[in-house]
């Protein structure tokens, strides 16, 4: 009897799609053949936005890029460079201590240069540097979004004491010292622990100090979400259907929680890599001549006047390397904003 | 015969917590002692002002919530306390239509597994399999059963209720709660969905509680209507009683608001009572009958004394001591008895302190009122 109004639907649609070819209720003549007609899922039209969002793939190819880089680092630096920890006195002016030639020593033999004094290869050293950002930074987010996301979801699904307890003590965790923390707790690691050397121990306390620290923000945005996701209809729908809280927790709120997890997930990469440079920075990360960025830098202070381009370096791949996770995580939030525009 | 649904003095007081402490320092009392059945086969309307608590008694009878007090009987099984394992095998005879098209969907489930969640969840695997049985369900409520695998963002409101309905009614359900189902759609579609729903009651043979905020809706669909006001039933009657001589002055005033479909009647009938001041809150209810603070007719004793819900005539419950169009009923023992104690005259010639204003209003504002819907009412 009743026309169920096809018209608006597919206008609607199509609204937040641009040119989908196949709209529902526009008479399509493919399927008529009993077969069923295919759905543009949320993941679908999101990864339609990111494509047409150009600053956000351009961040993305650096962040591939970069990703790589970091895995081939020993096949890179075995084709373009020297051993990192290599001492190369004879690209040094024994006089002043500073890279023999203009730039900071870069040749066709150095690409970036040496290091002062010690004549260490720069293009190696960032190279390497980059392993050591991206795995503290991406361990980092993982065990944060992972803390956060249990006990965010607990949290706000539960509710009650449980989210009372749980919110104070996120509460707590953000107005902590986080950096004085982490500096007296890395002064006082032994140099072995569990089987890790030096750097293996350093590495794995800046991941957990980081991660650790990291989880309350995961957290509070993943309660948020349950809080107001546990009230919709559509999970009152499952409990009439006799759902019980885990299939509810599963099906019904988690998928909806992915998205904002994943957004909160690809910022958090950026803030970590800052906060691991300014550990390291702080002589809080890892030891030499194990080689990262905010270490380089803060050797490269001393000898900032006679060559600066040994401090230029590490801060551009900071820099760039900041600049284009935020982009691409920038892109990925619009692409999985419903309400995103575009 | 004997009812589907049965409730007696059914309450729902949600607890106000504050501090760090979570002490209770009150409770809204959304449902307050609600007395009501439900036959099989009929549709119950049920009608008030936002925040009466209908969606509250809605889900207390599919047991969403647990009652503070009073007891629900389906099929003569209470059900008042039962557990999730408990009330899962009763969860296919009553089911619930939500309000809100958009939101009792979940964005990330394509419609096939929306209106398959019945049958996984309750084990059920109907004859020619779940996909054949979801694809018939979309056909049944006039979609497109090809659409198995599109998202409910690819549908208009109307197509997302429908796909909702479908979902209520897949497992074959005796009772269904549909809470204003339509009351979120376009005025142009909510005709077609309530016919949609007619028509399903009619095939299938089911048995509706249908939730609405104002009567023009419940018009169509309802045998019996109850008006709630404040967390309770004020007047419960049987369509032709409540349309043609509303008793309860609230029922009279939502009446008035209601445009009349028969224009011969309309010059008589359309003088509009216009409700004075606010509801007042549900955390504290006034004493005695709840309606008195807008009452035109309120007196001492509607200030004192709450009227119990009776049997004024055959087929209409009021609960109110000087109820409207009252000719020709004898008032029951039960209330002249009430009366006696309170030493109080049933009918004063003139009301005190609220004005009395049942006059014709000709300012057609209707704040304090349900909204009123268009008058192309549905199915006529
Ligand atoms: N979970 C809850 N916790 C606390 N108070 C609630 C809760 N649910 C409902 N209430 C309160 O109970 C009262 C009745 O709410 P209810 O949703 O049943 O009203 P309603 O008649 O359905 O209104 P509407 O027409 O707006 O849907 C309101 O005052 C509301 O604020
Ligand atoms: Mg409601």
């Amino acid at each position: 009897m009743t026309a169920p109004l096809h018209e608006t639907s597919a206008g609607e649609a199509t609204a937040t799609v641009d040119g989908a070819p196949d709209a529902p209720g526009t008479p399509d003549k493919s399927g008529s053949g009993g077969k069923a007609i295919e759905g543009r899922s949320p993941w679908k039209i999101a990864w339609t936005r990111l494509k047409r969002d150009k600053l956000a793939l351009a961040g993305a190819f650096v962040v591939i890029f970069l990703i790589l880089v970091a895995i081939f680092a020993p096949v890179i630096v075995g084709l373009l460079g020297h051993p990192p920890d290599e001492f190369h006195e004879d690209q040094i002016d024994p006089l002043f201590g500073t890279p023999i030639g203009s730039w900071g020593g870069i040749n066709g033999d150095f690409l970036l240069g040496v290091e002062p004094v010690n004549g260490r290869d720069v293009f190696s050293r960032i190279v390497y540097g980059a392993r050591i950002s991206l795995l503290v930074a991406f361990l980092a987010a993982v065990f944060a979004v992972f803390l956060g996301t249990i006990l965010g979801i607990i949290a706000g699904y539960f509710g009650g004491w449980i989210d009372a307890a749980l919110s104070r003590v996120m509460d707590v965790m953000l107005a902590f010292p986080q950096l004085l923390f982490t500096i007296a707790l890395v002064s006082v690691l032994p140099n072995e622990l569990l089987g890790l050397d030096g750097s293996g121990v350093r590495i794995a306390a800046l991941v957990l100090v980081i991660g650790f620290f990291g989880w309350p923000y995961v957290g509070r945005i993943v309660r948020g979400q349950t809080l107001s996701l546990r009230n919709r209809e559509y999970v009152e729908a499952a409990q009439s259907l006799g759902a019980g809280r885990f299939y509810i927790l599963r099906r019904e709120l988690l998928p909806n929680l992915i998205a904002p997890i994943t957004v909160y997930a690809t910022l958090m990469i950026p803030t970590n890599i800052l906060t691991e440079a300014a550990l390291s920075f702080l002589g809080a990360g890892v030891k030499p001549p194990t080689a990262s960025w905010g270490q380089m830098l803060s050797t490269a202070i001393t000898t900032y006047e006679s060559d600066p381009l040994f401090m230029v370096i590490p801060g551009l791949a900071i820099f760039i390397t900041v600049l284009a996770f935020n982009l691409f995580g920038d892109g990925v939030r619009d692409a999985l904003d419903p309400k995103g525009s575009r | 015969m004997e009812p589907l649904l049965k409730v007696t003095g059914l309450q729902k007081h949600f607890p106000i917590r504050k501090g760090l402490l979570q002490r209770q320092t009150g409770a809204v009392k959304a449902v307050d002692g609600l007395d009501f059945e439900v036959y099989p086969g009929e549709t119950l309307g049920v009608v008030g002002e936002s925040g009466c608590g209908k969606s509250t008694m809605g889900r207390l009878i599919t047991r969403l919530l647990e009652p503070t007090g009073g007891k629900i009987e389906f099929q003569g099984t209470d059900i008042s306390h039962l557990g999730v394992a408990g009330m899962r095998p009763l969860r296919r005879d009553v089911q619930m239509i939500f309000q809100d098209p958009y939101g009792s969907l979940n964005p990330r489930h394509t419609v096939g597994s929306i209106v398959s969640a019945p049958f996984k969840l309750q084990g059920v695997e109907p004859e020619g399999g779940v996909k054949k049985e979801v694809q018939r369900l979309l056909g049944l409520v006039g979609l497109n059963p090809e659409h198995y695998n599109r998202y409910p963002h690819e549908f208009s409101g109307g197509q997302r209720q429908r796909i909702g309905i479908a979902r209520a009614l897949a497992l074959k359900p005796k009772l269904v709660v549909a809470d204003e189902p339509v009351s979120a759609l376009d005025v142009s579609i909510q005709a077609q969905v309530v016919n949609l729903l007619d028509d399903l009651q009619d095939e299938l043979g089911l048995t509706y509680v249908f939730i609405a905020h104002d009567l023009s809706v419940v018009r169509h669909v309802s045998d019996r209507i109850a008006v709630m006001y404040l967390g309770k039933i004020v007047e419960l009657a049987d369509r032709k009683s409540l349309y043609e001589s509303p008793m309860h002055p609230y029922t009279k005033a939502l009446m008035s608001a209601v445009p009349v479909p028969d224009p011969r009647r309309r010059g008589a009938k359309s003088e509009r009572i216009l409700l004075q001041g606010d509801v007042p809150s549900p955390i504290a209810p006034p004493p005695g009958c709840r309606f008195h603070t807008r009452c035109w007719k309120a007196t001492d004793l509607c200030r004192t004394q709450e009227p119990p819900l009776l049997e004024l005539r055959p087929g209409q419950r009021v609960a109110c001591h000087h109820p409207e169009n009252a000719e020709g009923v004898t008032v029951p023992e039960a209330r002249q008895s009430v009366d006696v104690t309170i030493t109080k005259k049933p009918e004063p010639a003139e009301p005190e302190a609220t004005e009395p204003e049942p006059e014709a209003e000709a300012t057609a504002d209707a704040k304090a009122e349900a909204e009123v819907k268009k008058d192309d009412a549905p199915g006529e």
